[in-house]
């Protein structure tokens, strides 16, 4: 492995000089890596695994390290990160993807990049270097920097070492797409599922041309499978009014994810937007984006949204409480769009860790 | 602003049953379950609402007195013991629930609610709420909150910090921020302000609502008691059981002086002889569970457990746990006291670990029992000692402390659930570095310029009480709460 003390000296003087600091990963997300203003460091130098034990269900990287070296590596050990992060095959980092909060269809059963993120190191504004966490599963002791790092968008400082937890990963996986006449009916089936001890992997949504698909993935040992397919069938035609099945099995159901998870449902020349929300509030936010091509996460709970102006979203999301990150296709000054939540304590956090501004505003 | 300005000032907000001053009244208050500490508050206040919380914060930013928030005082690192001639605000009027929503497998609480409260009231919908200290009878969800709590169920859904989406918080100044949402993405967008609120032990305020989330109740579970004749094995097993790809929802170890315990106090009708038994259960789906169930009954009995206990229904279930959640409160049939510690180690350092305590246990004449949430390394050793004993009490300290220095040595950290609080600050900088405690303390800073947020807590500065031996909480020596 290179040695890489000197790339984080060489960061920390970056920081101690510089008046603003513009820090770039896989570039995946264009929209939130390079607005603005020059690259001065490029997270992929600080790149490459640190530390991985299988038993341990742990490993620590270097936070410019492309997931897709760590996800072939965690495979070999039939191991993962269960969230699905986004854009691997774009060359997406694990500090872009802690940054940016960026967690694909797996999100659903397990949690996102805050439940497996344990550990990290960091420069912050002041060019020191600041340990959080730590390498362990369980850990109380101080204040939870890593959570607090997700979503964070780099303002309060760059990301150099991280650490995470991993799970075993399911011998096998099957995918049921469902079919429904309306959002209304297969929210129905959603709301049923969600007091059901029935377990997925993965409930995803999508528009249809005039129906809606619920999109289902459920890992899990070979052998059952097919009865525990058999029985969400049967649960589902119980529960609600599907009009149609698709099941899906082996490489073409592992591919379908994969592309699912590299957004390739969003057209060229569009802006993707993230927005979460309360699925009670699905009806009020598709009466602003049921013209364009989306697909809902995480039970209803995430929304990606491929629009061709962002002239009024903003001001839209605002009027229904709901906040946007614009993640491809446009480039703002201030990704966040909408209503923002919990500024006066993220504000004081900023002065704390960033009192100059190296990283930008808030 | 003085001491009697002050008291007239919280005596506008609260009516005088419900602000406490008297000494009789106070002493309830002085401890929490960490009683080796004692200290006597100025006050205890007792507020109904939020406005009357928001209104006491704000009153002791401006004279400059520190409060803690307290729920019911179950915190084993003294994290709500109160700051000497400061204010206890007392939560446990603040118990509503306030709305579930079982569609979105949610519910608003308030901060005194109990953590087992929740489960109760939504069990109705198919739902409960995950994490489970083992206090959870009692412990208030304001106090997991605060020390991101854990229990023995973590490995495979994490702990509090895991399970709560949206938070209303007054800061220690007054002001009232809320972040998060009912949304299962929590913050989603802009730095998790959750977790960096949750386990902040009350240096950041206190939680005022707290949006939790829910989830379904596994359908089945299979409980699989294994008996060892040592330690080691017992803990090779564990590896054997992650090596195997299954992701069990608890994986629990106790050892033979935890067992004999377990036996005295609540007859568990664990194997004879064991010098260590393993716990692990699996909980899920049926038809999955089953077949996990199959794979995992190979690896245990070829990981040389001379006796295999499969609990048969749900009655046999509750019996290996009563005996597994009793352990702590089972000690104390042992000895008169113990201290406890909640340190981790990486899961294939548990063996060295394990080694070294008991060398430490010879070396120091002080039995130490073992029982650990071995999924996740979670070591809690509990140190026997006889409080009656002059300098007992700093003797069984002395050796806690090395087995802190030991799992910090070994990877880990020197708390997994209970918080750093009052008792384990000293080792932080063992743990972290000057400039990681120097960014923990200007965070701090701006959030609490005053510093009056449960001072003298997680962070290494502030004066300590004296240390001095009270034996086992009340409610300990009921078995009602456990150190765990």
């Amino acid at each position: 492995m290179v040695e890489k003390q000197p790339i984080v000296n060489e960061l920390i003087d970056l920081v101690k000089m510089q008046e603003r600091v513009w820090v770039r990963g896989g570039g995946s997300k264009p929209s939130l890596s390079a607005n603005g203003g020059e690259i001065q460091f490029d997270l992929r130098r600080l790149s490459g695994l640190i530390e991985y034990d299988p038993g341990e269900y742990t490993f620590t990287a270097w936070a410019g390290t492309p997931i897709k070296e760590i996800a072939a590596v965690l495979a070999e050990h039939q191991q993962y990160l269960p969230f699905d992060p986004l854009f691997i095959e774009e060359g997406s980092t694990l500090g872009g993807t802690i940054v940016a909060n960026t967690a694909g269809s797996g999100r659903y059963r397990y949690g996102g990049v805050r439940d497996f993120l344990i550990g990290i190191q960091f420069v912050d504004g002041r060019g020191e270097l600041i340990r959080g966490g730590g390498k362990v599963v369980k850990n109380a002791s101080g204040f939870d920097l890593p959570k607090f790092f997700v979503g964070s968008l780099g303002r309060y400082g760059v990301l150099v070492e991280t650490t995470w937890k991993v799970f075993p990963q399911p011998f096998d996986y099957a995918n049921i797409q469902v079919t429904y006449l309306s959002a209304a009916d297969l929210q129905q089936a959603s709301f049923a599922l969600a007091t059901s001890p029935l377990e997925m992997d993965v409930q995803d949504w999508m528009p249809q041309d005039d129906r809606w698909v619920l999109d289902i993935r459920m890992g899990g040992l070979p052998d059952v499978i097919p009865s525990r397919l058999e029985r969400l069938t049967q649960f589902l035609n119980d529960h609600s009014q599907p009009v149609d099945f698709l099941i899906g099995r082996g490489p073409e159901e592992t591919a379908k994810w994969r592309d699912q998870n590299s957004c390739r449902w969003q057209p060229n020349d569009t802006i993707l937007v993230k927005i979460p929300l309360n699925p009670q509030k699905l009806t009020e936010l598709e009466t602003i984006i049921d013209r364009y091509p989306r697909r809902y996460t995480a039970a209803g709970n995430t929304a990606w949204v491929a629009v061709d102006t962002l002239d009024h979203l903003p001001r839209q999301l605002d009027a229904v409480g709901l906040t946007g990150l614009v993640l491809r296709g446009d480039q703002l000054d201030e990704p966040i769009i909408g209503r923002r939540k919990g500024m006066p304590l993220a504000q004081r956090v900023k002065r704390a860790l960033d009192p100059n501004g190296v990283f930008g505003e808030v | 602003m003085d001491s009697i300005q002050f008291y007239q000032r919280l005596q506008q907000i609260f009516p005088d049953k419900r602000c406490l001053t008297r000494d009789v009244d106070l002493l309830p208050y002085e401890s929490d379950a960490l009683t080796a500490f004692r200290a006597k508050p100025a006050a205890v206040v007792i507020p109904e609402n939020e406005e009357e919380v928001i209104a006491a914060v704000k009153l002791c930013y401006e004279a400059g007195v520190p409060f803690v928030a307290r729920g019911s005082g179950t915190s084993l690192s003294g994290g709500s013991l109160p700051i000497r001639d400061g204010l206890v605000i007392a939560l446990n009027r603040l118990n509503r629930i306030k709305h579930i929503d079982p569609e979105q497998r949610t519910a608003v609480v308030e901060p005194g609610v109990i953590n087992l409260k929740i489960t109760e009231a939504v069990e109705r919908f198919g739902l409960y709420y995950a994490p489970d200290p083992s206090s959870q009878l009692i412990c208030t969800i304001g106090g997991n909150v605060a020390f991101n709590s854990g229990g023995a169920h973590c490995l495979k859904y994490g702990m509090t910090s895991n399970h709560i989406l949206g938070l209303k918080v007054v800061l220690p100044d007054g002001e009232v921020v809320e972040f998060g949402s009912s949304s299962l993405e929590g913050v989603g967008i802009g730095p998790d302000l959750i977790g960096l609120f949750i386990g902040s032990e009350g240096l950041f305020g206190i939680a005022l609502e707290i949006t939790v989330r829910l989830m379904p109740r596994p359908e089945v579970y299979r409980t699989v008691l294994a008996a060892y004749r040592d330690l080691e094995t017992a803990g090779n097993a564990v590896a054997a059981v992650v090596a195997s790809g299954l992701l069990p929802g608890a994986m629990e170890i106790m050892d033979r002086l935890a067992l004999k315990a377990a036996e005295i106090a609540v007859k568990a009708g664990y194997p004879a002889g064991a010098e260590a038994v393993l716990i692990v259960e699996l909980e899920g789906e049926k038809q999955q569970v089953e077949a996990e169930f199959v794979q995992l009954n190979e690896v245990i009995h070829a990981s040389g457990a001379y006796e295999i206990q499969v609990a048969q229904n749900e009655a046999q279930r509750a019996k290996i746990w009563k005996g597994r959640k009793g352990a702590f409160s089972s000690v104390g049939r042992l000895s008169p006291d113990y201290v406890v510690q909640d340190g981790v180690v990486p899961r294939s350092q548990l063996g060295k670990a394990l080694a070294e305590i008991s060398r430490l246990s010879d070396a120091y004449g002080l039995d130490v029992a073992n029982v650990f949430h071995a999924g996740d390394g979670n070591l809690h050793p509990l140190i026997l000692y006889d409080g009656r004993v002059e300098g007992a009490l700093e003797h069984a300290e002395k050796l806690a402390g090395e087995i802190l220095r030991l799992c910090i040595r070994l990877g880990g950290t020197i708390t997994g659930e209970h918080g750093v609080g009052l008792e384990k600050r000293d080792y932080m900088p063992e743990l972290f570095s000057e400039s990681d405690l120097e960014a923990m303390v200007a965070i701090r800073r701006e959030i609490d310029p005053k510093m009056i947020a449960n001072r003298g807590k997680k962070l290494p500065q502030g004066e300590a009480p004296a240390l001095s031996s009270h034996g086992l909480h009340p409610l300990e020596k009921k078995g009602v709460i456990s150190r765990e």
